[in-house]
């Protein structure tokens, strides 16, 4: 691990990310870091002066993972010595964590920690409703994407008016944004349409996108309504008890009906039936993101830095293009193993042309294209950042 | 705070003059922009700002009672005109300025009173907006409309061409009442959506790159927003001005006694004043009384853990919500106080980890069993420590003889009858010292030594004593009406 973060760590760029120039700010200063060390030992409350101050702890710790927190009023590291009035936390990304295990209830390829190709086509699309949502209904741009190593992604919006977002709104937003309402026991029923039966625009857009994937994922790939349970489970989302029977009676004799067939044979009884509704809010509940709340509702709610190593398996938590994420494979990510051993063979080939430059290491290894989106996206940021002062210089 | 006006002695003799039409206060509604510059007495000074308390004291009891909005409208504005009356401007016959006037003192008052704590400040800011709310509810139409036109609210209206371009969108996103859905031609108000987080929450506005898309009926969520931030921004900035304020000796005194007897001691007082405490009805205010009076010491102890920690850990609570509920608390009556003595808690909190364990412990929620409360054999049996359990076991000598002397010296018990029962708790005979104490407290009540809880019975139960305690009270007040 020492050598990953010695020779592969991008810490640079994510000093830039946070920071938002080059200059250091309180953005990165009062900024909170935690380090879980082997053996469980959890450090809080650790800051730095610069990339480097933190990047010499880190090798120096050489913890399993880091994690990032909010900016303070204050220096975290001074924080025994202030009075606890004047430490409280000020700016923070606005976050949010989507993990698989969330939708267990739905999913029929993995349980738990396990996660596939397939699967993923959730998390797809959860992305894109997420990142529309909150690039068109907020007007927020500074959206990166990051693996989450095992099963699932983060989120981190680095926009001004997005950092600046109390506890409370933070809460008022996600609570826009739940529709499914976590746990196996939920009600089935979605509570979501004003009193005209018209889904709000927001969700109207959402499933404009879900009824667009909703065939190859919940129909072809999980064949979510193969099995009697989960046919089951579809026949509670419908009210009338009459269609219910017919097509249980109608299924139980025929239980070779595919997922495909079932969804038709449901369109037909209640197309008769004129309420269509009712099929939009079943794919709401199949497809919409499921949220993890309480990572984004607190300011002071840690989550683990980008680039940092799973220690169940081994992958590094690695940004991803929005473009790719519908392709993204969690299996093809390199994992530490993978990286020191493509280091080694490097050191080889560069002992032979005698120049050794640590700093672009990683330019020769697989983590490459993921360091490229976070500089990239850093980047973004700072051009942004610059061109807003400018704008505030010259109205002067 | 204050500047340029004096605070006086004696009576004001400012001549009053008829305005009509030109009032200094042109509206009821108020957002207490400019602190209070003219003269008042001691005397004003604290009668208004314990009539405005009373208000709040009030208000504060309908969230930890749930009283719906309606119930809650209902009580505040009948403690209003109580207490502060506000005439509308044009009922001309009233002084109308002579009120705006006082209220507005009292809220600055009470800022002083609770600017001086995070808890104090949320509480009061949630006291304050629920009492705006009420008088903005109240207010006629017009009168309403005039003093929104009188601020900038820096909402902007949005104009024919945007409405048509959102038409669909505005009228998806529509949660009027059923039958009112389509509705074109509302008035719409845009504004950083973080100025109505309450309405975003529930899905009830069209958001579009940051801004929110206000329905006119749901104006008041941005006034109500404002008013809140308006006064949470005052009170901080009220904190830190404080300090200068104490030089003022006569104030200090008049203030900690606001804010210490703090909402809830107020509520509690008027509870009994206003004699709600006839019948078994008990009401959450009434526990701290009876503890006081009537509660074994397992059971006082909880109670003081409690409102001294606004904390208490599962046995405890467990042991001492049961107790209550024998007693007979009603559930709301209980989820009421177990609300109002986790005062450090968020209401959400509250509602999910703890109200279920309330219901649960009537019967309400799980399997639904009627808990019995815990007896003293139950309380007594090993693996009770001391933060619940039986005090004459659990606790140290020295800790118990204090703390018996504390809780109960005011009834009578004194420190030359502690080497008796510390004498009984070494051998080990924790309910024979638990009813001599019962028998020494009710001494005023008739009870001589021996007697017990009743023809020489000793305790057994917690409710047994709480009742018994209860049951001489009532006598001793029955032999007086008597007389
Ligand atoms: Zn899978």
């Amino acid at each position: 691990m020492l050598t990953f973060y010695q020779r592969l760590y991008p810490f640079k760029s994510i000093y830039k990310w946070l920071n938002h120039e080059n200059a250091p700010t309180r953005l990165f200063t009062h900024r909170e870091f935690a380090f879980t060390l082997a053996g469980d030992v959890y450090l809080r409350y650790n800051s730095f002066s610069s990339a480097e101050e933190l990047k010499k702890q880190v090798c120096h710790l050489n913890p399993t993972r880091f994690e990032i927190g909010p900016v303070y009023s204050a220096r975290p590291r001074d924080k025994k010595t202030i009075r606890s009035g004047a430490f409280s936390p000020q700016l923070r990304e606005l976050v949010f964590d989507i993990d698989m295990t969330d939708y267990d209830p739905v999913r029929t390829c993995c349980s738990e920690a396990d996660i596939c190709k397939k699967c993923w086509g959730f998390i797809s699309a959860a992305v894109h409703v997420l990142d529309s949502a909150l690039r068109d209904e907020y007007g927020y741009q500074k959206l990166l994407w990051v693996y989450s190593g095992r099963r699932g992604i983060h989120l981190w919006i680095s926009d001004r008016e997005a950092m600046a977002l109390t506890d409370q709104e933070r809460k008022a937003l996600v609570g826009w944004l739940t529709v499914i309402h976590g746990g196996k026991e939920t009600d089935k029923k979605l509570n979501i349409r004003n009193n005209a039966g018209k889904l709000p625009p927001s969700l109207q857009a959402a499933l404009n996108h879900l009824r667009t994937v909703f065939g190859e994922l919940i129909l072809s790939s999980q064949n979510c309504f193969g099995s009697q349970e989960g046919y089951g489970e579809l026949l509670k989302a419908i009210p009338d008890s009459r269609i219910v029977e017919t097509l249980r009676t109608k299924w139980e004799a025929n239980p070779s009906r595919t997922s495909e067939e079932k969804w038709t044979d449901l369109h037909k009884s209640l197309a008769s039936h004129r309420n269509l509704n009712i099929m939009e809010d079943i794919i709401i509940q199949y497809t919409y993101p499921r949220l993890d709340a309480e990572v984004s509702k607190h300011r002071n709610h840690l989550l683990k830095a980008p680039f940092c190593v799973h220690p169940k398996t081994g992958r590094v938590c690695v940004p991803l293009d929005l473009e790719s994420i519908n392709k993204f494979d969690p299996e093809s990510v390199p994992t530490l193993g993978q990286l020191l051993q493509e280091l080694d063979t490097i050191g080889m080939s560069m002992d032979k042309e005698q120049t050794r430059e640590a700093h672009s290491d990683w330019e020769k290894t697989s983590l490459k294209p993921y360091i490229d989106i976070m500089e990239k996206h850093s980047n973004a940021l700072m051009d942004e950042v610059r061109r807003e002062k400018r704008k505030a210089d010259t109205s002067w | 705070m204050f500047k340029g006006g004096k605070i006086t002695q004696g009576d004001q003799n400012i001549p009053q003059v008829a305005n009509h039409g030109l009032l200094k206060y042109p509206f009821r509604l108020n957002f207490y922009d400019e602190p209070p510059l003219f003269d008042v007495t001691i005397e004003e000074f604290e009668t208004c700002a314990l009539d405005r308390l009373r208000i709040l004291a009030e208000i504060e009891s309908s969230a930890a009672r749930n009283r719906s909005w309606e119930e809650t409208k209902a009580v505040t504005s009948a403690q209003c005109s109580k207490y502060l009356p506000l005439s509308p401007t044009l009922s001309k016959f009233a002084d109308r300025d002579g009120e705006r006037k006082r209220d507005h003192l009292s809220h600055f008052v009470l800022r002083l009173a609770f600017c001086r704590s995070e808890d104090l400040r949320r509480r009061f800011v949630k006291a304050e907006s629920t009492l705006f709310k009420t008088r903005y509810d109240d207010d006629i139409s017009g009168e309403r409309e005039n003093f929104l036109n009188s601020r900038n609210f820096n909402w902007i209206l949005v104009d024919q061409e945007e409405h048509t371009k959102f038409s669909t969108e505005l009228i998806a996103a529509y949660q009027g009442p059923k039958g009112e859905t389509d509705r074109v031609s509302e008035r719409y108000y845009k504004v950083k959506w973080t100025r109505v987080p309450d309405l975003v929450e529930k899905r009830k506005v069209f958001l579009k790159g940051g801004w929110a898309y206000v329905p006119h009926r749901e104006q008041s969520s941005i006034v109500f927003q404002e008013f809140e931030a308006h006064l949470e921004k005052a009170l901080e900035m009220t904190a830190r001005l404080l300090p200068r304020l104490d030089e003022d000796t006569r104030l200090v005194p008049i203030l900690n006694n606001l804010s210490q007897g703090s909402l809830a001691g107020i509520s509690s007082e008027w509870a009994n004043a206003s004699g709600s405490t006839n019948g078994a009805e008990i009401r959450a205010e009434m526990v701290d009384n009876l503890a006081k009076k009537h509660f074994p010491l397992c059971m006082r102890t909880l109670h003081d853990s409690l409102q001294r920690d606004n904390h208490l850990k599962h046995f405890g609570r467990l042991q001492y919500g049961l107790f209550l509920k024998v007693l007979g608390l009603s559930i709301e009556e209980a989820i009421a106080f177990w609300r109002k003595s986790f005062s450090r808690m968020t209401d959400d909190k509250f509602n999910k980890e703890y109200k279920y364990n309330i219901r649960h412990s009537y019967g309400l929620e799980g399997k639904r069993a009627n808990y019995a409360a815990k007896s003293c054999l139950q309380l007594l049996t090993p693996g009770s420590s001391s933060d619940h359990g039986c005090p004459y076991r659990t606790y140290s000598p020295e800790n118990l003889q204090s703390t018996l002397l504390s809780s109960y010296s005011y009834l009578g018990l004194g420190s030359a009858d502690l080497p008796e029962i510390m004498a009984t708790v070494k051998a080990g005979h924790y309910h024979v010292a638990c009813t001599r104490v019962f028998e020494l407290t009710h001494a005023s009540s008739g009870v001589s030594r021996g007697q017990g809880i009743g023809e020489g019975e000793s305790v057994t139960h917690p409710n047994q004593y709480a009742a018994k305690s209860m049951e001489l009270q009532k006598a001793k007040e029955n032999a007086m009406e008597v007389e």
